[in-house]
């Protein structure tokens, strides 16, 4: 009972907040309604007992894509109401789009639940790994163990995307900018006192030859 | 009882508004991209749901590998709707045609 009034209060609220994002006038507004949704799926996370991806939506989604969203929708100066213009006339062609898919899905379950519930083939390391993550060993844990092992070579691969995103990112975004002064540590390490420092002795009321 | 079903609607709903998002702000990339941190984050909740309900961990890791890929997605999105409006002055992407010929 608990748990259902739960699901329904975190499900309304990543709706409420989904139909937020794609409705609001103002992307600021559209990003914070998106961290709300990325909280509260986090919370369905912890509802189905996977505490890691929960942990993890938080961290990766909230603390990293929707701040740098945010900073890049702050950064920008954009007249947003512009925009919006078409956007009644966008209407018609997006409503038809998005009931079209909503009926697909419909049928589609309406055919699983026809069918009923397939053969699950399901492997039997993982069957005992989920197993184990709803017993004695944590989800981290039952996770670790699986992604280590199994999985390493995704994972590795997963790291790869992540390294060329980095890089991509970086080389995109990089500009070298002219006329800026900068240290030489060459030519500072270079510089000899011959070249710098001339020892004069000039008589009095004599002045100095530059 | 909360079952699989009602994890699947609520993934099936947010997925179809965030296809809505990407038909309705067609001329802002910003709110395209976020669309389609929507529609990933529905495929999660998808994977999650089934790897609960099946007591099978392999979702639960493709969930997270859909979460790499997410945030690669976004930071090369966001780098070039930078780069874009550093050299247009816009992100009208309606207007994106200088690459054509």
């Amino acid at each position: 009972m608990v748990e259902a009034i739960i699901f329904y209060m975190l499900a309304g609220i990543v709706l409420i907040s989904g139909t937020a994002v794609i409705l609001s006038k103002n992307p600021v507004h559209s990003v914070l309604w998106l961290i709300l949704a990325f909280f509260n799926s986090a919370g369905l996370f912890l509802l189905l007992g996977a505490e890691f991806l929960a942990m993890l939506l938080v961290i990766v989604y909230v603390g990293a894509v929707a701040v740098l969203f945010l900073f890049v929708v702050m950064m920008l100066d954009i007249d947003f109401a512009e925009l919006r213009a078409g956007f009644v006339s966008y209407l018609p062609f997006g409503l038809i789009l998005a009931g079209v898919l909503a009926a697909e899905l419909i049928v589609a379950a309406g055919a699983a639940a026809l069918i009923g519930q397939p053969e699950m083939g399901v492997a039997a390391a993982n069957v005992a790994a989920g197993a184990a993550a709803s017993g004695d060993v944590s989800n981290t844990e039952a996770i670790g163990a699986l992604l280590y092992t199994r999985y390493v070579y995704v994972f590795q691969g997963a790291g790869m995307i992540l390294l060329t995103a980095m890089v991509g990112a970086i080389v995109l975004t990089h500009r070298q900018r002219g006329g800026v002064k900068k240290q030489n540590i060459m030519r500072q390490v270079a510089r000899r006192p011959e070249d710098a420092v001339r020892i004069t002795k000039p008589n009095t009321g004599e002045g100095v030859e530059l | 009882m909360i079952g699989l079903e009602h994890y699947l609607t609520v993934a099936a709903i947010l997925f179809v508004l965030g296809v809505l998002g990407i038909a309705l702000n067609r001329k802002n990339v910003i709110v395209i991209l976020m669309s389609v941190e929507l529609i990933l984050l529905a495929v999660n909740i998808n994977l999650v749901a089934f790897s609960s309900f099946l007591g099978d961990l392999t979702g639960q890791i493709f969930a997270m590998f859909v979460l790499t890929v997410a945030a690669g997605e976004a930071a090369i999105g966001l780098a070039i709707l930078v780069l874009y409006f550093r050299n247009r002055g816009t992100i009208a992407v309606d207007q994106i045609n200088q690459m054509k010929g």
